[in-house]
């Protein structure tokens, strides 16, 4: 079977009528499906984060059978995404997608679960030190982005389990846990 | 019944009169009564469609497609001994014009040429028409006595259905055999040479000798028919094609009496859609049972000759054959595409040969363009697409547009579990399709 890097790809990734946005709706239904559950699949393996849709993205063609995705599809299948809440538009254009193969609710119930793993219930940590700091290394909160993890904090703000301030240094920001 | 005293006409499976050999419409009518004063006994057949042609006058039930008692009848020009001018009185004013003839009868009241009785028959116009021009083309026709000049209508009083009529479209093909034509064969050069140069003297002229050149056309064809049956050890396989394409190309030429505006008038798109019913169904069986309506505008003006019919006159013409009970029928395809098919003709059929098709390995593996499908059905490529678009439209292919072109694959979607992408059933066309394109 094909391998994008460590990523298992499907049989049908070599199928050509995959890459073309088929027009009839029942076919064309199940195909954005198909793709819904493989760009979201392979984003959490290869930890994309991001999208953009006039960059080349290694899902969306396939050299061996020489097809790739139009951009008119990559759009229907992000929008298709966008509408399911696992994925957000960065800009009006849409030309850059945010992937949320976690939504922020489960970000942010992953977060919690960090925090009472290492007894951090109290204290207080910078932004950056949950993405990269020592504590977070090997959990999927490692190296996760920052958009994402500033909307999962506000998230829990929002709900009185922490409070977000600035921090000493005008760059980052700090995060005080009360749970 | 009628047919114990006039002759029964036969109609095509459309309600069309099947003509003669050289017979060509001169007029129609609708809602004619037929009937007689003189013979109690003879039927009154009420509010029929009449046609006058160069050799009888036809009486038509007005509902062909319910099968009545009462059936098409004719009396044979070659009958008529007399007609009778109209009176012109104040009571004819406020009655429907009546035309009257005497025809000849045997004794017990048959319409006949040898019949020693005679009948006076009236015929009632009850629509709105120029009684007068139609008077006027009943005599003409009865004094054209065309039927004598095809030389077959001799026993025609007589005789109700025993010759043989061709069935086939309205091309007519006279019936002489090889001996006929070589005993005609040198009159025919003298009278062969003539008829051309009348032909071009004026149009009028022309229109009437198209009926020549038509039966010029068909003794050509019999004449190539003859010859290549005598000396079939002598031609080789090139000769015999072309001279199949000069047979099919001359039979392609006539349709004896097209139906005009001038012979129907107000009857006129309602016999030209039966006219056309007939005619289509020779090139429907040669092109699998569906036809791209420019095509047959084509043929259908190719036979009709002089009397060309404009592009909108056949597009009503199909679609009045809602209404009549016709084997063909109009289809627009999602594309805007017009076609012809046989009613029987099912898409279900061309689509099970689809997907055998595109079940073929090498097919699994690079899909079908319109051409490999066109080659494979049998049809024109611009059908073959259609065909592809619609099997696309029931979920059975699906498209693959790539810069090597547009191509359809079978449809493997529906085969793919939701649950596991990894999963393949065995056995299935999904799995087929993983072999036939690891094997490449």
């Amino acid at each position: 079977m094909q391998m994008l890097g460590e990523f298992k790809l499907p049989h049908f990734f070599n199928y050509p009528p995959y890459f073309t946005l088929q027009p009839v709706r029942d076919t064309r239904e199940k195909q954005i499906q198909l793709w819904k559950e493989l760009i979201l699949d392979y984003c959490r393996t290869q930890k994309v984060f991001v999208i953009g849709l006039d960059e080349d993205f290694q899902l969306f063609s396939n050299p061996a059978i020489e097809r790739s995705l139009s951009h008119e599809s990559r759009e229907a299948f992000l929008s298709a995404l966008v509408l399911e809440g696992r994925a957000e538009w960065l800009d009006k254009g849409h030309r850059k997608c945010l992937i949320l193969w976690h939504r922020i609710q489960d970000w942010a119930d992953l977060i919690l679960h960090f925090v009472k793993e290492n007894g951090l219930e109290d204290s207080v940590m910078t932004v950056e030190e949950i993405r990269s700091g020592v504590e977070s290394r090997g959990t999927e909160l490692h190296g996760m982005d920052r958009t994402i993890l500033m909307r999962a904090l506000k998230l829990l703000e929002h709900k009185g389990k922490l409070a977000i301030f600035k921090g000493t240094s005008a760059d980052d920001e700090g995060v005080k846990f009360s749970i | 019944m009628a047919g114990n005293f006039l002759p029964v006409a036969k109609l095509t499976a459309n309600g069309r009169p099947v003509l003669e050999s050289g017979e060509v419409e001169c007029s129609l009518l609708s809602t004619v009564d037929l009937s007689s004063e003189d013979l109690p006994a003879f039927p009154h057949l009420k509010s029929g469609l009449l046609i006058l042609t160069t050799h009888r006058l036809l009486w038509l039930p007005s509902d062909t497609n319910t099968p009545s008692i009462i059936t098409a009848v004719y009396i044979p020009l070659s009958t008529i001994q007399h007609i009778f001018s109209t009176k012109k009185s104040i009571k004819s004013m406020f009655h429907s014009p009546r035309i009257r003839f005497q025809v000849s009868t045997t004794p017990e009241g048959q319409v006949s040429e040898k019949g020693l009785k005679s009948l006076v028959i009236t015929l009632v116009l009850r629509g709105k028409m120029d009684t007068d021009s139609f008077l006027g083309k009943f005599w003409d026709a009865w004094r054209g006595r065309a039927w004598e000049a095809s030389g077959l209508a001799t026993e025609s009083g007589s005789g109700s259905g025993s010759r043989e009529v061709s069935e086939s479209l309205a091309v007519k093909m006279p019936v002489v055999g090889v001996s006929g034509i070589l005993r005609k064969e040198q009159e025919m050069w003298e009278s062969t040479d003539k008829s051309l140069q009348d032909a071009f003297q004026d149009l009028n002229a022309l229109m009437s000798k198209a009926k020549e050149m038509v039966v010029l056309a068909e003794r050509m064809r019999l004449k190539l028919l003859s010859g290549s049956n005598n000396q079939t050890s002598g031609t080789n396989d090139d000769d015999m094609g072309t001279k199949e394409e000069m047979q099919d190309w001359l039979l392609s030429v006539g349709i004896a009496s097209p139906v005009t505006k001038e012979s129907a008038g107000a009857l006129y798109h309602q016999q030209l859609s039966r006219q056309l019913a007939d005619f289509v169904k020779k090139p429907l069986e040669r092109a699998g049972g569906m036809i791209n309506l420019i095509d047959i505008y084509c043929l259908f003006n190719r036979a009709r000759g002089t009397e060309l019919i404009s592009p909108d006159d056949l597009r009503q013409a199909c679609s009045l054959w809602e209404k009549f009970d016709t084997p063909v029928m109009l289809r627009k395809f999602d594309s805007g595409v017009m076609v012809i098919q046989n009613k029987t003709h099912s898409d279900d059929e061309v689509f099970s040969r689809i997907r055998s098709f595109v079940s073929k390995s090498d097919a699994l593996r690079t899909g079908i363009s319109a051409s490999d499908a066109a080659m494979t059905l049998g049809v024109a490529p611009a059908m073959a697409k259609e065909y592809l678009l619609a099997a696309e439209g029931k979920g059975l292919l699906c498209r693959d547009v790539s810069p090597d072109g547009f191509r359809f694959y079978i449809n493997l979607f529906p085969e793919i579990s939701p649950d596991d992408r990894y999963l393949v059933k065995d056995h299935g066309i999904y799995s087929m399709w993983i072999s036939a394109v690891s094997s490449s």
